[in-house]
């Protein structure tokens, strides 16, 4: 009965974020592209965070490398932009796999340290390395051709590329979601609560803590490829470690321990950033007042605390 | 003439100049169980943590069915058969007491690796799970996140999920540990039952000497890391140096128990 009314639910969800070109304004549909891509992103990052345990302070590095890659390839060979978004998967899972193989041997304090150190080496390789990256500019002036697939989208009109995202976003949420429900998911959230036992049931931990890093850097690079024609630039912001710290806050905003608490986490972070900076400057304090309530009183995060409110009720 | 399962050669363990384990030489045969005794700071949990490859070896050689397994990482030895229980719970506390023994049967049947399967539809796994709690006797909580069972079940617990990767060698690390003389006697006729079974081969570190003289065929005797004395249950009873070295804390009883 209750999982029925929250599918019921997510159906409706769903079907009012396809209907939202036709009901709201521009503005609105940009707000959704953004929460939708940062969604996916925070989504990625919760997969290493809230099922197996590592924070990492480095995970704009693959959302970074995901934006530049498909900026890269608009601009130099023009792809149709499935293909860029292929490029940008492959590029952020090399690079996760090269950060986290270095990274994911060490625990706590000191993974987080390791990925924060990497993700600064990337920002800073983007920054100086002005023939290819442009620098502090970055990368501007590409524009989107076909989508690929024969199928022909206007992608420059944002009701389009809101579908678009919307449709990729409900693609890769399902499979992220799929790896969760898994055996080998099974085992990430047996990784966060003892790590010791895992090892000790014969499997090498470091290998299922690499693999994960290694996914999950894969979809936050696939979130860059879209936030890039989507800001139409591709600029070290997106890799500097501030931007590391947005998955964290939405994850935690959202609630960790479930699969769409990201998703809202990026709603609420996106829309209380527009919201307050209409009013005052003073953003990034009201954002602080809520994540100090959030973790000292709600833990859950905002969809797990309205899920146990609604259950109360319930009964 | 069968060979032992498990050989161990000289096996040492220092820590700066303290000599944790020293020279420790043992041989276990196929379906014997063997207790490991001595009080605090003997040196049993270093051998296991070198056993089961939580810690390097100083010196020594590990043999386990004929491989060389000194100094392998602990998920290496897990695969070769040996399994081991701690002296403190080591369970998944946010899980039910079922998926505890479903996390550590889909590691022993490679589906661990697979990243599309539905782990809650896997009826395979979810049976044998149930198997290995109803030979516990704790198949009645397995619905129970483990963090609320009791501490008695949890080590029964824990049992279960070290017996779920099929093992060629069992360690159990104090399993009566902090249990009530009620959860003592459930576990000790348990464990007794899965030895007596021939299907294990167990090594048992224990405090209790009721329990070690229950279920041991033979009984190693440490003190301050060296071998004091190996024997049956009958000898080590009867060993005077033994009585005085370790049993000295329970004297009166071993006497009792030497002279009825």
């Amino acid at each position: 009965m209750k999982t029925k009314i929250l599918m019921g639910l997510l159906a409706v969800v769903i079907a009012g974020l396809i209907a939202v070109p036709w009901i709201a304004s521009y503005f609105y549909i940009f707000i959704l592209t953004e929460i939708l891509i940062l969604g996916l992103f925070a989504a990625s990052f919760n997969l290493i965070f809230g099922y197996t345990g590592m924070l990492s302070f480095g995970h704009a590095a693959f959302f970074g490398i995901g934006s530049y890659a498909t900026a890269l390839v608009l601009i130099h060979l023009e792809w149709p932009f499935l293909a860029c978004l292929l490029v940008s998967m492959g590029a952020s899972a090399l690079l996760a796999l090269v950060i986290g193989f270095l990274s994911v041997r060490l625990n706590e304090v000191y993974f987080a340290m390791l990925t924060l150190a990497f993700g600064m080496m990337v920002f800073a390789i983007a920054y100086q390395w002005r023939s290819v990256t442009n620098g502090s500019d970055g990368l501007a002036g590409f524009t989107l051709g076909s989508f690929g697939l024969g199928l022909d989208l206007t992608l420059g009109n944002p009701a389009v590329y809101y579908h678009v995202v919307l449709a990729i976003v409900a693609i890769a949420a399902v499979v992220l979601y799929l790896i969760c429900r898994s055996s080998f998911g099974m085992i990430l959230k047996a990784i966060r609560q003892n790590p010791e036992r895992v090892s000790f049931a014969g499997l090498n931990v470091r290998t299922y803590r690499l693999v994960a890093f290694v996914i999950a850097g894969t979809f936050a690079g696939l979130a860059g490829g879209l936030i890039a024609p989507f800001l139409r630039v591709a600029s070290p912001e997106l890799l500097h470690w501030s931007m590391s710290a947005e998955p964290v806050l939405m994850a935690i905003l959202g609630g960790t321990g479930y699969f769409l608490g990201p998703f809202v986490g990026s709603a609420v972070f996106v829309l209380l950033e527009t919201w307050i900076t209409s009013y005052t400057e003073s953003w990034m304090l009201v954002l602080g007042i809520i994540l100090a309530m959030m973790v000292i009183f709600f833990r859950k995060g905002l969809l797990g605390t309205a899920l146990d409110w609604w259950t109360e009720v319930k009964k | 003439m069968s060979k032992p399962i498990l050989t161990i050669e000289n096996l040492t363990k220092r820590f700066g100049g303290v000599h944790a384990v020293n020279g420790i030489n043992l041989e276990v045969m196929p379906k014997e169980t063997i207790a490991i005794i001595g009080p605090n700071g003997a040196g049993k949990t270093t051998f296991y943590n070198m056993v089961s490859g939580r810690m390097l070896p100083t010196e020594g050689k590990i043999t386990l069915d004929g491989q060389d397994i000194t100094g392998l990482p602990p998920h290496k030895i897990s695969r070769l058969g040996v399994s081991r229980s701690f002296q403190i719970n080591n369970i998944f506390p946010e899980m039910t007491v079922q998926e505890n023994v479903e996390v550590v049967l889909s590691a022993y049947h490679g589906h661990s690796r697979k990243l599309f399967n539905i782990a809650s539809r896997n009826t395979g796994i979810q049976q044998e799970a149930v198997e290995y709690l109803k030979r516990l006797g704790i198949d009645g909580l397995k619905d129970q996140r483990a963090e609320v069972i009791s501490y008695g079940d949890k080590r029964l617990l824990e049992i279960a999920m070290v017996l779920a990767t099929q093992p060629k060698l069992v360690l159990l690390d104090e399993p009566t540990a902090g249990m009530t003389p009620d959860e003592t006697r459930r576990t000790t006729k348990l464990v007794k039952s899965l030895a007596d079974s021939g299907d294990y081969t167990f090594l048992i570190t224990e405090h209790d000497m009721d329990v070690v003289f229950n279920l041991a065929d033979r009984i190693l005797v440490m003190h301050r890391g060296e071998k004091l004395f190996a024997g049956t249950p009958e000898e080590v009873k009867n060993h005077p140096e033994v009585r005085v070295a370790y049993l000295g804390e329970e004297e009166e009883e071993a006497v009792e128990e030497a002279n009825p």
